[in-house]
């Protein structure tokens, strides 16, 4: 991939602070897991970051984005705010899914965020449904899904990119390569370790980038969704990437070694942005130190809004379960 | 009033919802040009184009999953899977997404989708096309889940369904589609909330659904031969399940018989039974009982298949054995 | 497990008063049975050793063996190891009534009755018990038997002060037995009414006669008069003295008169006072207060709640002026006393202050008549007029 596209000092401090926003962010949720603020399941993006920001850089409002239940990362970049996420994290009435979903499953309704999806691959075929619903309702909007390599093998990711380049439909598939499966390596998972190789068996348009930086993933992001919003058809982006932290909380990481793990980090998409920006002056010690500042108030101010939310009342346990009573109240 | 035949109430029902809403569109494997498996969608393809007659791969996960977004992202999809055994590689979808969804995101979306599907046996098709799972479906919560028996419920229900803002599943009979009825041209819609009592009787309650439904009025007419007269219910939805018109029924006749093509065990006729148990037990004046079906995957030699499937005289044998237990 | 009423179907042994290998005789009390109605006593009716008791605090269906009774001098047979004794084979008399046995064990110790019809005939007092088997599936009741059994459906009346049941503690309970017990003989009793008044001068005047100079124990209470004179009148018109079964009248076997006795808590029993035609005033006035003192500190004996032949219910000084009874199935007559008060009275053609008491009998028309019911009434009366041989 090229790095045609230009971008501008206010661009790429976006990308910094989207990335550093999450980091943080995940960093601490990790605190507030081991405190048993946060249980359950808990997959954090720390090292994927410049994935999910680098295509959402691309997107516009009214884009529709579906991810995994690595999704934390992808929602803020979304704009799904963070104190309705981290409240959700507390399992919060005040969370954005009432305490319902949780780490796994965050839902924004008004950003067009379809999910947190705890199936692997389950998000793919609803992508495709809602590129179907956005080529005839809403003219020039795409669909983003992101999913890891271990969905590759799940019958959904063929259905789904044989359906949308049957049916053209603007559609971007972002595999985020992280070269493991919970603890297996993709080369033990796939006869074809080159996943964007396997598009070309359904004629979708595919590219393999570096998912370690940002630039290169927002560019190939770019040109992928121009050439959708034009009608060219679905496409798929493979972005090689790594994440540092266990698969959930509970890992022994018995499956990679530390070196490697450190030697992915040598590559942290963030620390490698500032480095850049600092030495090309694109941005001050000043500025980062503000960014840095903001983003601590912002989570700062997430924690505080989610542990003074409320838990939902149990008489609502049942309720959106079927849908009737919410469109009898949103009809008036 | 009008006679016609199940399929053509199906098919009426599809072009009427097609021709009232431009985000209606239908997608299923064959349903265009072949004219669907049961010739339901049959010349729908000409009428409304590729579509909104939306020929799909053999991918049936992928089919529902689409149908889901689809619906998320505001369309009026009615998928159809061709027989409820494939709607298993559809079960991820329907199970973990749409039911699941709205309650999930906390009442942030709605999953307005229509999935149908043939269902039952009786036509030798063997164990992999002769299967009854609607009785599964009905046990997930976030499902509405629909069981047209007569004419009247196949050419309205599906409206009804489209309207609702949950994913509905409509089970249609495969033997049903060449039964023929009188449609009244005054009914216009019809409830998904309800089960309906088609045959008044004080004797014995007959509890089913599908085609099982007329096979419970044959054996309600050779039973009023002998003096007994049965309460038919048609339950028409599974889920949520009409659990007060069972109670109804029983509460006058104080007998039940549930005829379930579903297998006995974990069936949704065990639920009936456990509801009544539960809620009815001091109306019930004797056992309630259940005709299923054998617990076999349906087998294609007739004799094999019809002995595996719930007979009018299965339903009389036992009704009869309620009410006139020898010695 | 003895039955020690028609609608007892299961009790809990709750104490053993003897030990494995002591001797016994018919007539002692050996155990107490806890049954709906309340503990009670049992009586063994076989003389010799007694032996391999049950366990106690076991809810056990009416026909278990409890116990086993060897004749003096016999080989005690023991229990195979890990038998239990209620299924043990024993070639000797068991305590229960014979008869009761087979019964339950055909039935599993449970009547097979259907929810809606056992709901039923708790809505219209219909004794399950005394209706055997029913129409539905291996004999199961179902609610077209209990209906028929009801018929023809009459509300079911609230038990009068003269109505007699079985003892009890547990008011709920109590009050659905004697429920049971008044709706069925409201039901299948036709009964008819007779009522008298009864100068009860003489009979005063011999009690204060009487009981002048005597301690308090050993005093004599007008209702020990009127239980002696019924039982002479009986032994007059023995056709009210038993039970009506099987579509017919049989006759009791002894004159044991059931005293109804209003507990303090709410309820009442009419247990039997045997053979008290037997008797003399003195003996019976024991009777009748250790038996009023054991029914209401609910230690009653089996046999004295099995077996009354008739029912009489005085209401006492304190009472109202008459009582017209419910007879209480399946004996066929209740005779009832007023308050004994002072009344202007007609004698030899003068108006006289009298010391009067009403009478009354109800009796079932399926046995008797109203003749006869007058002449069982003037019997009583005429007994009354003559204490001093009674």
């Amino acid at each position: 991939m090229s790095d045609k596209l230009h971008l501008d000092r206010a661009s790429l401090h976006q990308l910094y602070r989207q990335m550093l926003r999450i980091r943080n962010f995940e960093a601490r949720c990790v605190e507030l897991y081991q405190a048993q603020q946060i249980r359950g399941f808990l997959h954090l993006y720390d090292g994927q970051e410049a994935v999910a920001v680098g295509v959402t850089s691309a997107l516009r409002d009214g884009d529709a984005v579906l991810a995994t239940y690595r999704e934390h990362g992808h929602a803020l970049a979304k704009g799904v705010p963070m104190d309705t996420l981290m409240a959700e994290m507390l399992g919060k009435q005040q969370g954005c899914c009432r305490g319902r979903g949780g780490s796994m499953h965050i839902f924004d309704q008004p950003r067009r965020f379809y999910g947190g999806n705890a199936i692997v691959g389950g998000g793919l075929p609803l992508a495709v449904g809602i590129a179907m619903a956005d080529q005839q309702l809403r003219p020039g909007a795409v669909t983003v899904c992101f999913f890891g390599e271990g969905a590759v093998a799940e019958g959904a990711f063929h259905e789904s990119l044989n359906l949308a380049a049957l049916w053209r439909l603007p559609l971007l598939f972002v595999c985020e390569n992280n070269l493991y499966a919970m603890g297996v390596p993709l080369a033990e998972s796939d006869a074809q370790p080159e996943v964007y190789r396997k598009a070309e068996a359904y004629r979708v348009t595919a590219a393999q980038v570096d998912g370690m930086d940002p630039v290169q993933v927002a560019a190939a992001a770019s040109l992928a969704i121009a050439e959708l919003r034009a009608g060219h058809g679905p496409w798929l982006l493979e972005c090689r990437t790594y994440r540092y932290r266990a698969h959930s909380m509970f890992d022994t990481q018995a499956y990679r070694s530390k070196d490697e793990v450190e030697q992915w980090r040598q590559q942290d998409p963030i620390a490698r942005l500032q480095q850049w920006l600092l030495a090309n002056q694109q941005i001050s010690p000043e500025e980062v130190g503000r960014i840095d500042a903001d983003i601590r108030a912002e989570i700062d101010a997430a924690v505080a809004f989610a542990e003074a939310g409320t838990p939902e009342p149990l008489a609502e346990l049942t309720r959106f379960v079927l849908m009737d009573s919410v469109v009898q109240e949103q009809a008036p | 009033m009008s006679r016609i035949t199940y399929r053509e109430a199906c098919r009426q029902a599809i072009r009427a919802a097609l021709l009232a809403d431009p985000r209606c569109f239908v997608m299923g494997e064959d349903v265009g040009r072949y004219g669907g498996c049961y010739a339901v969608t049959k010349g729908l393809l000409e009428e409304f184009g590729p579509q909104r007659i939306r020929d799909t791969p053999l991918a049936e996960n992928g089919i529902a999953g689409a149908g889901v977004g689809a619906a998320l992202a505001g369309l009026r999809p009615i998928v159809e899977i061709m027989t409820c055994n494939f709607s298993l590689l559809a079960l991820d979808q329907i199970m973990n997404n749409a039911a699941s969804l709205s309650h999930m995101s906390g009442g942030q979306f709605a999953v307005p989708l229509v999935i149908r599907m043939a269902t039952g046996g009786g036509r030798q098709l063997a164990a992999q096309h002769s299967h009854s799972l609607e009785g599964w479906y009905a046990h997930i919560p976030g499902l509405k889940v629909l069981v047209p028996a007569t004419v009247e419920d196949a050419r309205h229900m599906l409206a009804a369904a489209l309207a609702d803002p949950n994913p509905v599943l409509i089970f249609e009979h495969i033997v049903l589609y060449n039964a023929e009825g009188e449609l009244d041209d005054t009914v216009t819609a019809v409830d998904i909330a309800h089960a309906k009592v088609r045959r008044s009787g004080s004797d014995i309650s007959l509890v089913s659904y599908g085609n099982s439904l007329p096979k419970c009025l044959a054996a309600a007419e050779q039973l009023a031969g002998e003096g007994i007269q049965a309460d038919v219910i048609d339950l028409r939805v599974l889920r949520p399940l009409d659990g007060a018109t069972i109670i109804e029924s029983v509460r006058r006749t104080h007998r039940c018989l549930i005829v379930d093509e579903g297998w006995r065990s974990g069936s949704i006729s065990a639920e009936i039974a456990a509801r009544l148990a539960d809620e009815a037990l001091y109306e019930l004046d004797a056992p309630v009982r259940r005709v299923c079906s054998a617990e076999v995957p349906v087998p294609y030699a007739a004799q094999m298949e019809a002995a595996a499937l719930p007979q009018v005289a299965d339903i009389v044998a036992a009704a009869r054995a309620l009410l006139r237990p020898a010695g | 497990m003895p039955s020690l009423g028609a609608d007892m179907e299961t009790g809990k042994l709750v104490q053993w008063l003897v030990k494995a290998g002591d001797r016994v005789k018919s007539g002692d009390v050996v155990a107490v049975v806890e049954t709906h109605k309340g503990a009670i006593d049992v009586e063994i009716f076989l003389d010799g050793i007694i032996d391999n008791l049950a366990a106690v605090d076991k809810e056990v269906p009416v026909g278990t063996v409890l116990a086993t009774v060897r004749p003096p001098g016999e080989t005690a047979i023991m229990p195979a190891p890990g038998a239990a004794p209620a299924v043990l084979a024993t070639p000797v008399s068991v305590v229960t009534p014979s008869e009761v046995a087979p019964r339950i064990a055909a039935n599993l110790g449970r009547t097979r009755i259907s929810p809606a019809a056992r709901l039923r005939a708790q809505q219209l007092g219909v004794d399950v018990a005394a209706l055997g088997a029913g129409s539905g599936e291996g004999g199961a009741i179902g609610l077209r038997d209990v209906e028929a059994a009801a018929r023809p459906l009459p509300a079911s009346p609230p038990p009068s002060a003269g109505s007699t049941v079985h003892c009890g503690f547990d008011p709920a309970q109590m009050r659905l037995a004697i429920a049971a017990a008044m709706g069925r003989s409201k039901r299948e009793i036709p009964h008819y009414y007779l009522t008298d008044s009864i100068d009860f001068t003489a009979a005063t005047q011999w009690l204060a006669a009487w009981n002048a100079g005597q301690p308090p124990e050993q005093r004599l209470l007008p209702a020990v008069l009127l239980l002696k004179a019924c039982a002479r009148a009986l032994q007059a018109y023995p056709q009210f003295n038993g039970f009506y079964l099987d579509g017919g009248f049989q006759a009791g076997k002894g004159i044991h008169i059931g005293w109804a006795i209003a507990l303090r808590g709410g309820g009442l029993v009419a247990p039997a006072i045997h053979d008290v035609d037997r008797q003399g005033l003195p003996q019976l006035m024991t009777a009748m207060r250790e038996l009023v003192q054991r029914a209401r500190a609910g230690g009653l004996r089996s046999s004295e709640l099995g077996d009354p032949t008739i029912t009489v219910t005085s209401l006492g000084e304190r009472g109202a002026e008459s009582v017209l009874g419910v007879i209480y199935p399946p004996q066929v007559v209740i005779i009832g006393f007023g308050r004994v008060q002072p009344r202007p009275w007609v004698v030899n053609g003068q108006l006289a202050v009298r010391d009067v008491l009403a009478v009354s009998l109800a009796a079932d028309h399926r046995v008797t008549d109203g003749h006869l019911g007058g002449q069982l009434l003037a019997a009583i009366n005429e007994a009354l007029q003559h204490p001093d041989i009674l």
